[in-house]
């Protein structure tokens, strides 16, 4: 029934009409998507009493005075996500490439537990141990210090990046990994200057996955820090008083913060599928 | 073209079965695994064991009194208090509600983007931009300019539709969670969706159309079958995400009203944050990680499933 009715509307119409009109529902629906975030910038360049307004207001003179606002007090919060984002991605590229290699190129015993092993630990909800996390980071001295987010957020990430960086060493061409072999290369000359060239694109994308995990975390920094280690996240909880208006400070504050991991998002789309997919889908 | 990876087939040298290598040159292959191996057995592996060892203690943090031995007495408290019962139901219906409708809009959206339109790069830009926004940011974004009840531009726009004024972090406030979770969450599952439809053999799709099979045969008889691997692939990464989900919780209700929007996340918060219980939080959190492990084991089977798709289809 449905596909005779399909197959009519399909001789009914030519092919452009029917096109344009999928296109058109592409557009709306992306549209539609986007809207919350089209709002926020939005009501980030507002002054703040165009802001709470019923109707909303649409029309208005634009002003940078929330952003310039929230910037103020930004410092300390941005220091603290880029120095944890740094840190933590650098270290599970240190410790994520050699154990990708032995999970690939020239695989240990039982490689696959391996994986699985890693893969386990995604698993594994962190919220259930956040009292005794936060006993440990107490007596270690690592509470409420950069330290305790690099050391979590690298475990957080090292599992997705080793999958992701093995599924881009399997691409590496046997042919050439046995030519440096021929001319006597040693593991670590095969690595620097036959893989590592290959997948750099990879562990690019590898590195902006963990980046866009790392810098939106919220859990682990809210519970584990208080002023001297505040991550954005916590910056724009901090954007919303208990009291008088805020909505257009608090607009601005989440553009801010978001817009770093949204253009890193955008120029790596290609790879987001593959990093998303822990390596599955190429 | 893409693919799922084959994890069947051993990697690299299959000549060279790993059984066969010698003693040496077996650690020479382990070396470079056992720092990250360390690091994670370390990190992630020791706090669940302090979190078995408190979960027979009575301790609070905000207290002197040292910590003490309980016995099961955490344990009769978790599963006789109605509070972590809900919240782990909510937990539940939270993730299973956000995941499949993230599903069922990621398979819309990426049959949408499937097909060539004038700027389909701009449209799966702006699709894939609300999993790029911080879940905090989107959390108050929502919470105030989307969804207040005297300013928020939703009201406004469902007004034309009868809609005065609805304060919906009150009165819907478990929907208005799940609608951030999915809007953040589509975008995932239709990027691994469209990625499954573009690598479709289109000779395939040729044959039907010849054959005269109608759109929605194609798309039952051979499409959805193609995508099966992908979907179950979201399905479980969406899921090991969202079950996690605190921000939109934290940021949006606060648990509330009442503990309408309290998730597991949010009440194991509350107890270390507020009730400064460790004790408690350590067996609610015990009995947590016994129960995913359970679903977990499932997880991981489909898991290997799905990654070695490709060898039962060849």
């Amino acid at each position: 029934m449905t596909t005779l009715s399909l197959r009519a509307g399909r001789r009914g119409l030519p092919a452009w009409p029917r096109r344009a009109g999928w296109a058109v529902l592409a557009w709306v629906v992306a549209i539609a998507f986007f809207l919350p975030v089209l709002w926020m910038v939005i009501t980030a360049f507002k002054p703040e009493s165009a802001a709470e307004t019923w109707p909303p207001r649409f029309l208005f003179t634009p002003t940078m005075s929330e952003f310039r606002l929230a910037v103020t007090g930004m410092g300390p919060f941005l220091a603290h996500s880029v120095a944890a984002t740094v840190g933590s991605t650098i270290l599970v590229l240190l410790l994520g490439i050699p154990a990708a290699y032995a999970l690939s190129v020239y695989p240990v015993p039982r490689w696959r537990d391996g994986l699985f092993f890693f893969i386990s630990t995604k698993m594994l909800p962190i919220v259930a141990a956040i009292g005794p996390l936060y006993v440990i980071a107490l007596h270690a001295h690592l509470l409420d210090s950069i330290w305790v987010l690099v050391i979590l957020y690298t475990a957080m990430n090292l599992p997705l990046a080793i999958w992701m960086i093995r599924s881009f060493m399997l691409e590496v061409p046997g042919e050439l990994l046995e030519a440096a072999r021929l001319d006597g290369a040693g593991r670590i000359r095969e690595i620097r200057s036959v893989i590592m060239p290959i997948i750099m694109p990879g562990l690019v994308s590898t590195a902006l996955i963990c980046v866009i995990f790392a810098w939106n975390e919220l859990f682990l920094a809210i519970n584990l820090t208080v002023t001297n280690a505040a991550t954005m996240p916590m910056f724009l909880i901090s954007s919303v008083p208990q009291e008088g208006l805020f909505i257009a400070h608090l607009s601005a504050a989440a553009t801010i913060a978001s817009v770093p991991v949204v253009l890193v998002g955008w120029t790596a789309q290609r790879s987001l599928v593959r990093g998303l997919s822990m390596g599955a889908i190429k | 073209m893409t693919v799922l990876e084959d994890l069947s087939v051993p990697p690299r040298d299959a000549g060279v079965l790993p059984r066969a290598v010698s003693r040496r040159e077996r650690w020479l292959r382990r070396l470079p695994l056992l720092p990250a191996l360390i690091y994670v057995v370390v990190v992630t592996q020791i706090p669940f064991v302090v979190t078995l060892w408190y979960s027979f203690q009575s301790y609070f943090w905000n207290s002197t009194a040292p910590a003490h031995f309980t016995g099961l007495s955490n344990y009769t408290t978790v599963f006789t208090n109605a509070a972590f019962r809900d919240s782990l139901v909510r937990s539940v219906v939270m993730t299973a509600t956000a995941v499949i409708a993230a599903m069922i809009l990621g398979v819309a959206l990426a049959l949408l983007l499937d097909r060539k339109f004038l700027g389909r790069g701009v449209v799966r830009t702006l699709i894939i931009t609300p999993f790029l926004v911080m879940p905090a940011a989107a959390a108050l974004v929502w919470a105030y300019p989307m969804l207040d009840a005297n300013y928020g531009l939703l009201n406004y726009l469902l007004a034309p539709f009868g809609v005065n004024h609805v304060a919906w972090l009150s009165v819907h406030a478990l929907a208005s969670v799940i609608v951030v979770m999915v809007w953040q969450w589509t975008p995932f599952m239709t990027l691994i969706v469209l990625a499954g439809l573009q690598s479709q053999p289109p000779d395939t799709l040729e044959a039907a159309k010849v054959d005269g099979a109608g759109a929605l045969a194609t798309f039952r008889e051979l499409t959805f079958p193609h995508l099966r691997p992908y979907i179950e692939l979201g399905i479980l990464l969406g899921s090991i995400y969202l079950v996690n989900t605190f921000d939109a919780v934290r940021l949006m209700t606060n648990g509330g009203p009442g503990t309408n929007t309290t998730n597991l996340p949010f009440y194991l918060y509350q107890q270390v944050n507020n009730a400064f219980d460790i004790g408690g939080a350590a067996a609610a959190g015990v009995v947590t990680v016994i129960l995913t492990i359970i679903v977990a084991t499932f997880a991981l089977r489909m898991f290997a499933r799905v990654f070695q798709f490709e060898e039962a289809r060849g």
